[in-house]
């Protein structure tokens, strides 16, 4: 769906720059009406619940402190495929492994791609888009008619070639998954921008003679930030998905890491012997993506004037 | 009597608070006769006219009362029974007929839906009364124009079309609510003349919904004039336009443009604002914009009052006798 | 119309030309070596060195790209390295079981998408809607693969009442005249491959149909909601029409646009999803068969079915965008447009 808002189109040049002084007033607005959201909120109180989790478990790794109930690598096959038990709450996998730790350890993966690779195709789609949208013509088409040849290969499949090319690691799933959904974002402030562009404050700002790039990033960005901010949480929803889908496949991040959709794909041959093993990371990758749709249709409702007046 | 309205109200409950948007209203009308509400957006006329065709949406219900159509409660029917009568013995017409015909089918489909909702006939003879009927409302080359899409159409053409719907079953009443608030001057009076027409052709009542009292000098043959979901006065059309007893009329025929006056005399502008619906002062509601408020006026609500035909609420007629109307 | 469709197809061309390119260049520039891999471990320099000769590989980007375009234009895409099956037949070998999964599947997600999206934006806020919304969230935030492997855990392991893996009992032969089994029971008129048949397709279609169903869910209620109050649907209730009709005839029927968008888009990403599903249920289909031949570097297969999906992607736009104009009369392609 592409987005077309037009805030501004019966402000004056004057108020208009007025509105575009303090481009956080629009966030702050959307704040405001996501606070009233309590699907929001709880999605909200998730996320900052796995961060928080991803965190400790991060610096206690630094510190070389293990702060997890068992080390989520440490292998004993002697107890392998011990059911969830009050000491292996999630029971162990095929290695001995204790699934509980594994899963907190892989906390930090998926939230950590997710947020690397939409950092990525959200900073290389916004370029383009606002290239493409602000230029038009021929560096518009061209960079259009790449995002639609893009968009015509299933994600999946060009993940996987990506991930082919590039060879498996925490690095390459990132960029992989980053690059498929590059497209998406400039689509988004491609159009955007293309309805902001005629109003009168950016026009007035052309005349005076700023530079196109100054323009973009003082007049025009302010205007679509929040529409990238709801793209951007659904799309980490994507992008741990994605991740959890190659590593399913065997391709994602490798061991030693943990990862729920590699830790999937290594215990699908037990899925009748052992099936705790693979429900319990499903559990968390549901959650997680859950946890960012939640926020994101938050945002995208507050963004929504009509959704405000309710 | 056709209709008879006792003691309708209507409320809709909001989270912060309940909105009376119809108070208590009374009013009836005969056959074949033109009643026109007259009011400001918001004094509850076109709830009233949703009410009786059973249309109003959530939150808004009905709280009260009865509505009389042919001696038979409409509030009590159920949804099955109310399909049979609406579109049927009742129909309405609406304000925008830009958006209030289906943009993605033909006009003769959607009028043709109307007949065989309500009439047991055949397609064959549902398309020839269709055509017929854009016929009668005044659309040129009816046969051809009956397959177009609304899109394709004026905002006249699509009211008259509306219209052509409207009686397509020959409705004992029709409710025509703003019918022509959003056509051109020109296109108005084209309706206005329109319903004139059918009114005697199908000599059916209409009951004539607008704020425009040009509107209703020309079409209507008594009027209620109602003001934050009350009746303020009612008398038939001649009586309110040469004598207007409630000061709201009076204000409001005085803002009305006219062209032989003094030309350099400024148009009249009631004083202040409409009081917030969810916070009704306890006194008349007109009272803190009234000239001739006085302390009790604040403090209670007058009765509506009839003296021989002419129904007013407000105090300054309290007392008043026949033969003493009028005074003010 | 027609004008507007042939422009159109046109214009396919120079996209599809595009997608080949970049997959050329992923896989020929950026991929491994497919040498050791077709020939072995053990196989010496010189004779990963002749094959890759043979086989053209030693060219110029350029010229392989060339040979490969004249060769497509001729409805040949070149042969597995592997297998040396043309790389049309080894398509056409398992397209039907990923068309037959998929179809089956965006049927299913369009049925129940837009039954749950009608009711929750006519009972508005009510319990069925909370638990529509619920379900749809639910659906979108579900891995496929783990859906699929829940079902598996409660229908194979658990109940034992459905197959886990394969498109139809290996013991059972049937007839090959579409490649679509359901079709080809029927026509030979075995109503045994039929039902076993049907019984392998239960699940994976299930399990790929959830997440277009929750998404065609979410954008049925909300474009419900949306003709739900305008005023043509008040004036349809004045006439006295039955609020069946209201809703599905004059409600749905405009807000059927968005829908069918999503739809056709939702399509697209039905063969995406088909990779993941095939793999967890071992359905025969091309989308298993790509990730290998991708791992694989079997350059020719993976450009041809790349190729092929793209082109259906497309098309479907394309088909999506006639449906418009049927479904809407106020759109207009041919006169303007472009």
């Amino acid at each position: 769906m592409e987005q077309k808002r037009n805030l501004n189109s019966d402000t004056s040049p004057l108020q208009a720059a007025e509105y575009v002084e303090k481009p956080e007033s629009q966030l702050k607005a959307m704040w405001e009406t996501l606070r009233q959201n309590k699907a929001a909120v709880a999605g909200l109180f998730i996320i900052g619940s796995l961060a928080l989790i991803a965190l400790t478990v991060w610096l206690s790794e630094l510190m070389g402190k293990q702060i997890l109930p068992y080390d989520p690598n440490y292998s004993d096959m002697g107890k392998s495929f011990v059911w969830p038990n009050a000491e292996h709450w999630f029971g162990t996998d095929q290695l001995g492994r204790d699934l509980f730790s594994r899963i907190l350890d892989g906390t930090k993966i998926s939230l950590f791609v997710g947020v690397a690779a939409v950092g990525l195709s959200l900073s290389v789609g916004v370029l383009f888009g606002a290239v493409a949208g602000y230029r038009g013509g021929r560096t518009d088409a061209l960079i259009m008619r790449l995002m639609d040849i893009m968009l015509a290969i299933p994600s999946i499949l060009l993940a996987i070639a990506f991930m082919a090319a590039l060879g498996k690691g925490l690095d390459k799933a990132i960029i992989a998954i980053g690059l498929v959904s590059i497209p998406e974002y400039a689509r988004i402030v491609r159009g955007s921008i293309l309805s902001v562009k005629e109003n009168d404050y950016v026009q007035a700002a052309k005349i005076i003679g700023n530079r196109p790039s100054r323009i973009i990033y003082k007049h025009i960005l302010p205007n679509v930030i929040s529409v990238i901010v709801v793209r951007a949480t659904l799309g980490i929803s994507t992008a741990v998905l994605d991740t959890a889908a190659l590593g399913f496949l065997g391709l994602g991040v490798q061991p030693p890491f943990a990862e729920w959709g590699d830790m999937l794909g290594r215990a699908r041959g037990f899925i009748f012997t052992a099936p705790y093993t693979l429900i319990f990371p499903g559990i968390a990758i549901t959650i997680t993506v859950l946890a960012f749709n939640l926020l994101g249709d938050g945002l995208r409702d507050a963004l929504d004037p009509k959704a405000r007046i309710k | 009597m056709l209709l008879e309205v006792k003691n309708l109200s209507t409320e809709f409950k909001l989270k912060r608070g309940v909105v009376k948007a119809v108070d208590d209203i009374s009013f009836s009308i005969d056959k074949g006769e033109i009643l026109a509400i007259v009011g400001e957006s918001g004094s509850g006329k076109s709830v009233a006219s949703l009410s009786i065709m059973g249309l109003l949406q959530k939150p808004g219900r009905i709280s009260g009362g009865e509505i009389l159509f042919k001696s038979q409660d409409l509030t009590k029917l159920s949804r099955k029974q109310l399909q049979k009568i609406r579109g049927n013995q009742i129909s309405m017409i609406f304000q925008e007929p830009m958006t209030s015909l289906n943009p993605v089918w033909r006009i003769k489909d959607q009028i043709m839906e109307s007949i065989r909702t309500h009439m047991q006939v055949s397609q064959k003879e549902a398309l020839a009364r269709t055509i017929e009927m854009l016929d009668t409302v005044g659309i040129p080359s009816a046969a051809q124009r009956a397959n177009d899409y609304p899109h394709q159409m004026s905002g006249g053409m699509r009211q008259r079309v509306m219209t052509a719907m409207a009686l397509a079953c020959e409705p004992e009443l029709l409710i025509a609510d703003e019918p022509t608030t959003a056509l051109d001057v020109t296109i108005q009076a084209q309706i206005l003349e329109l319903l004139y027409r059918m009114r005697e052709k199908f000599r059916m009542a209409v009951l004539l919904i607008t704020h425009d009292l040009g509107v209703v000098s020309e079409a209507a043959d008594r009027v209620i004039v109602m003001y934050c979901g009350k009746i303020m006065e009612e008398a038939d059309v001649r009586t309110l336009f040469t004598r207007p007893l409630h000061p709201y009329t009076v204000g409001l025929l005085q803002s009305i443009p006219q062209i032989d006056e003094d030309s350099d005399k400024r148009l009249y502008m009631i004083k202040g604002m409409v009081p917030n619906p969810l916070n009704m002062p306890p006194g008349c509601p007109f009272s803190d914009r009234c000239d001739h408020s006085m302390a009790r006026c604040t403090k209670e609500m007058p009765q509506l009052r009839e003296i021989s035909g002419h129904k007013v609420r407000c105090f300054l007629y309290d007392e008043a006798k026949e033969g003493e109307l009028g005074a003010k | 119309m027609l004008k507007y469709i042939i422009k159109r197809i046109l214009m396919l061309i120079p996209v599809l030309i595009g997608v080949s390119i970049i997959v050329f260049l992923i896989m020929r520039v950026f991929s491994p070596d497919p040498a050791p891999i077709v020939l072995g471990q053990h196989a010496t320099q010189e004779a990963q060195e002749a094959w890759r000769q043979a086989i053209g590989l030693n060219d110029p980007i350029y010229l392989q790209y060339w040979h490969y375009l004249k060769g497509a234009l001729t409805g040949d895409l070149g042969t597995s390295y592997y297998t040396k099956i043309p790389v049309v037949k080894e398509i056409m070998a398992r397209f039907p079981a990923t068309i037959e999964l998929a179809v089956v599947a965006i049927i299913l997600a369009s049925l129940f998408g837009i039954l749950i999206g009608v009711v929750s934006a006519v009972k508005k806020n009510s319990i069925f809607d909370n638990a529509g919304m619920l379900l749809a969230l639910i659906g979108v935030s579900m891995p496929i693969f783990w859906l699929g492997i829940l079902l598996i855990i409660l229908f194979s392991g658990t109940l034992h009442w459905l197959p886990s893996n394969g498109r139809i009992d290996p013991l059972l032969q049937p007839a090959h005249v579409t490649g679509f089994y359901l079709i080809d029971s029927l026509i030979a008129g075995d109503s045994g491959d039929f039902v076993d048949a049907l019984r392998h397709l239960v699940l994976p279609a299930a399990a790929l149909a959830m997440y277009s169903m929750a998404i065609i869910t979410r954008m049925t209620r909300s474009s419900m909601l949306d003709t739900l109050g305008q005023d043509f649907i008040r004036t349809a209730r004045a006439k006295g029409i039955a609020e069946g009709r209201v809703i599905f005839r004059h409600a749905l029927r405009n807000g059927l646009i968005p829908i069918v968008t999503v739809i056709g888009l939702q399509l697209g990403s039905l063969l995406g999803g088909a990779v993941l599903t095939e793999t967890v249920f071992s359905w025969p289909g091309i989308g298993a068969y790509t990730v290998t031949c991708i791992l694989k570097s079997d350059f020719p297969v993976v450009q041809g079915v790349v190729l092929l999906v793209a082109a259906i992607f497309v098309l479907m736009n394309l088909i999506v965008d006639v449906i418009y104009a049927f479904l809407d009369p106020r759109i207009k392609y041919a006169k303007k447009e472009v």
